[in-house]
């Protein structure tokens, strides 16, 4: 401890202060009114998917087409109506005065063994609403995109049973009141996920990149069980509330503990360094599960759970130190694997891993960061999402090639995919007014506030995102034609350019999340506030530096990528840089030296040491045995008269062995 | 004391080496009933010494048990002979490995 707290120290964070305390969640059970209605925003997508997944296949026939044919909108009501609810939940809770904005709803007892007992609690909180509200929102847009998406997919209705699977899993994940129900959710996007990922089964590569994401997922999701093993074994209880109160007695080693466990576990879900190998490959999957899953909604279930266990994260300095290590590793991870690709989806996902590195960022730094990690999450939400179901209109137009080597000025054949993506462009690299400048310029100027070098990592990644984003623009939608001949570029169909009015809307407007400092205030019931450091700079002078740093970036991709002619294939011969950013930072060859190796290896000797060792034993001793007994069934001859000499001999030794015992 | 006693462990000895050496089924079931008389002589022994009964009763029960396996034992060797025409014990060898 002595160590490690000596590590905080060298990087300079601050130490928390004595007796700085999250807030204790202290829900107020049965609000009544409309909050009673809170378990149905989680049953509608249940419903949906139990509909098109478990009841649709034993259908007779006949009707079992009409589902095929009509079920996505079924699927799609069950998102919006989950929307309407959560909208009327959000403006009823912010008629509420600020004390009595969580919400508490005991559904019923999940299990019960000894001491412990585990509800099905759900807790509807300033943060919870945010997410519902993007969950359900978000989705929903993207439920709708998928309609026109997947139109000729033979597996629409599936598609759409897994798409409220989904739902339904990140709602129960936001809403629940203690972690196992939490772990719950964790692990139903998960199995979301895998199944999206893997939809087009038939591709070897999708169904190699669902496992990967499983299995690396699964990594995580250890250090999330063991965290949740440590708070029954700790506190007696997962409970936000109990354990938020308790967890100031708790002594600081299991504190330390619990907060790394928990990283683990958010590292899995958001691709954190180091295990941020599967995002990129999640791309395999159908776009649209790209936009909702591994940019708006899932990847960012690891940055809710460090606000949500803020209550431990504050009492432990370690733990936040790690957070603000592993998330400033990744924004810059990211953001250079951003530069080196060529396929549209997996720029953007590069992106997406450095974003999330800039949440985590903001999540680790504490009481100041909080607001803005989720401010960031909710404008990223919405640019991102933008931005991945705009290079699926792109996409559909080139005929699903994800190239961008094969694409360019394509913003006369798609004007709307084009202008709506410029908008989540201008957001992304932070174009002062749009919504990414805001929650951006929050986080920088933060960790510039609490650790200098932190904010000036913060403040490069800001530069590459700049550089990245422009060169994808340039390559897609500027520069000259560089199309495969048969392909016809065309505008996509109402159904998918409305939802990308809206979130090109709300990626414009995000910002207005920000004043009067409204997220913070909202937010200050589950984070807390703390007194936050003053900039080393005046606010004003950092936007103007971030501002230029962006600039510069553009600039920078300008004269590398807008002015030149680019090749249709990627060259070879290029700098030992762009080499190890097209192999992903070596993050494979890395996984495979470290574990992969290894492990084969162990389990090669596992194997080894269990066919010749273990069987060799067991195997040997059934031969000794069997050897034996052949050699002694021999004494069996058949003569009475050798028995006889054999019942002597045994009556003799008898006679030997109690005159032995007798005369000692 | 010890003539009887001697006595007993001539004859168990002969007995035995009886049982051990004879082929004929006929000899070596007289050579067992010699084992358990000189058994029942030694019982007999003891009980006069220690002057109780004890040895006494065991020598009956070893008799009856001697007449009761005389019956059954020569009713085997009688059906073995019969079909047989052997009492030869090493002729019935063929229950074996």
């Amino acid at each position: 401890m002595n160590l490690l707290s000596h590590s905080a120290l060298l990087v300079g964070l601050p130490m928390a202060e004595e007796g700085a305390h999250a807030p204790v969640v202290a829900p107020d059970m049965g609000a009544g009114g409309v909050f009673d209605l809170l378990w149905l925003v989680i049953a509608l997508p249940v419903l949906g998917a139990v509909l098109l997944l478990g009841v649709a296949p034993f259908l007779p026939p006949s009707l079992r087409a009409t589902v095929d044919k009509h079920g996505h909108l079924l699927g799609t009501a069950m998102a919006a109506l989950s929307f309407v609810l959560s909208l009327v939940l959000f403006v009823t809770l912010l008629g509420r005065d600020a004390e009595e904005r969580q919400i508490g709803q005991q559904l019923w007892t999940w299990f019960e063994t000894g001491s412990l007992t585990v509800g099905m609690d759900l807790l509807y909180d300033p943060l919870a609403a945010l997410f519902l509200l993007l969950i359900t929102g978000v989705g929903s847009l993207i439920h709708v995109y998928a309609i026109g998406y997947m139109e000729h997919d033979p597996r629409r209705r599936r598609f759409f049973g897994y798409l409220n699977l989904f739902v339904a899993a990140m709602l129960t994940l936001v809403l629940s009141a203690n972690f196992v129900g939490l772990f719950l959710g964790w692990e139903g996007v998960g199995l979301a996920s895998y199944l999206l990922i893997g939809f087009w089964q038939h591709k070897p590569s999708a169904a190699a990149a669902a496992k990967k994401a499983f299995v690396i997922n699964r990594v995580g999701d250890i250090g999330l069980s063991l965290a949740i093993a440590l708070m029954f074994a700790t506190f007696g209880t997962t409970d936000f509330g109990a354990v938020s109160e308790l967890a100031g007695e708790a002594d600081q080693g299991t504190l330390n503990a619990l907060g790394l466990l928990l990283l683990l576990g958010a590292c899995g879900k958001s691709a954190q360094v180091p295990l941020q190998a599967w995002l990129l490959d999640a791309m395999e999957g159908p776009t649209p599960v790209s936009a909702l899953i591994h940019a708006a909604t899932m990847v960012t279930a690891g940055v809710y759970l460090v606000v949500r266990a803020n209550f431990i994260y504050e009492l432990t300095p370690v733990a936040q130190t790690a957070v603000v290590v592993v998330a400033t590793v990744t924004l810059l991870w990211g953001a250079i694997l951003g530069c080196a690709k060529d396929d549209i989806k997996k720029a953007l996902a590069g992106s997406t891993m450095s974003q999330i590195g800039y949440m985590m960022l903001a999540a680790g730094l504490g009481p100041a960061g909080y607001p803005y990690a989720i401010f960031h999450l909710l404008t990223h939400g919405f640019f991102k999402a933008n931005m991945f179901l705009g290079a699926g209109s792109v996409m559909h137009g080139m005929n699903d090639d994800v190239d961008m080597r094969h694409y360019g000025a394509l913003r006369k054949a798609m004007p709307v995919t084009f202008l709506t993506f410029a908008m989540g462009y201008l957001a992304i690299i932070g174009f002062p007014g749009f919504s990414g400048f805001w929650s951006k310029d929050r986080i920088i100027e933060t960790a510039l506030a609490e650790n200098l070098l932190v904010g000036i990592l913060a403040l490069l990644g800001a530069g590459i995102t700049a550089f990245y984003m422009t060169r994808l623009m340039l390559m897609t939608f500027f520069t000259s034609k560089r199309w495969e001949e048969d392909v016809h570029p065309h505008e996509s169909p109402r159904v998918m350019t409305v939802p990308l009015i809206v979130l090109a809307a709300l990626s414009v407007l995000g910002g207005v999340l920000l004043l009067g400092d409204w997220i913070k205030t909202w937010l200050e019931p589950v984070t807390g506030t703390v007194e936050h450091h003053e900039p080393p700079l005046p606010a004003i002078v950092i936007t103007l530096i971030i501002t230029a740093v962006v600039a510069i970036g553009v600039a920078a991709a300008w004269f590398l990528v807008g002015r030149r002619e680019i090749p249709r294939e990627a060259p070879r011969d290029v700098s030992f840089a762009t080499r190890a950013a097209r192999a992903d930072l070596y993050g494979d060859a890395i996984n495979d030296a470290v574990v992969v190796r290894p492990g084969a290896g162990l389990v090669g000797g596992l194997t080894a040491f269990d066919r010749h060792g273990v069987d060799g034993a067991v195997e040997g001793g059934s031969l000794a045995v069997g050897g034996l007994s052949s050699t002694l069934r021999r004494v069996q001859n058949g003569f009475v008269r050798s028995y006889a000499l054999s019942l002597l001999g045994g009556a003799l030794l008898v006679v030997l062995a109690l005159l032995a015992v007798n005369l000692r | 004391m010890t003539q009887y006693i001697v006595l007993s462990a001539i004859l168990f000895t002969i007995g035995c080496v009886g049982v051990l050496t004879r082929r004929n089924a006929i000899v070596v079931f007289m050579c067992v009933e010699l084992m358990l008389n000189a058994c029942n002589l030694a019982f007999v022994a003891f009980a006069r010494q220690h002057g109780n009964l004890d040895g006494q009763i065991t020598a009956f029960f070893v008799m009856v048990v001697a007449a009761a396996e005389v019956v059954i034992g020569l009713a085997i060797i009688m059906t073995i002979f019969r079909t047989r025409r052997s009492a030869s014990v090493d002729d019935a060898s063929l229950l074996k490995y």
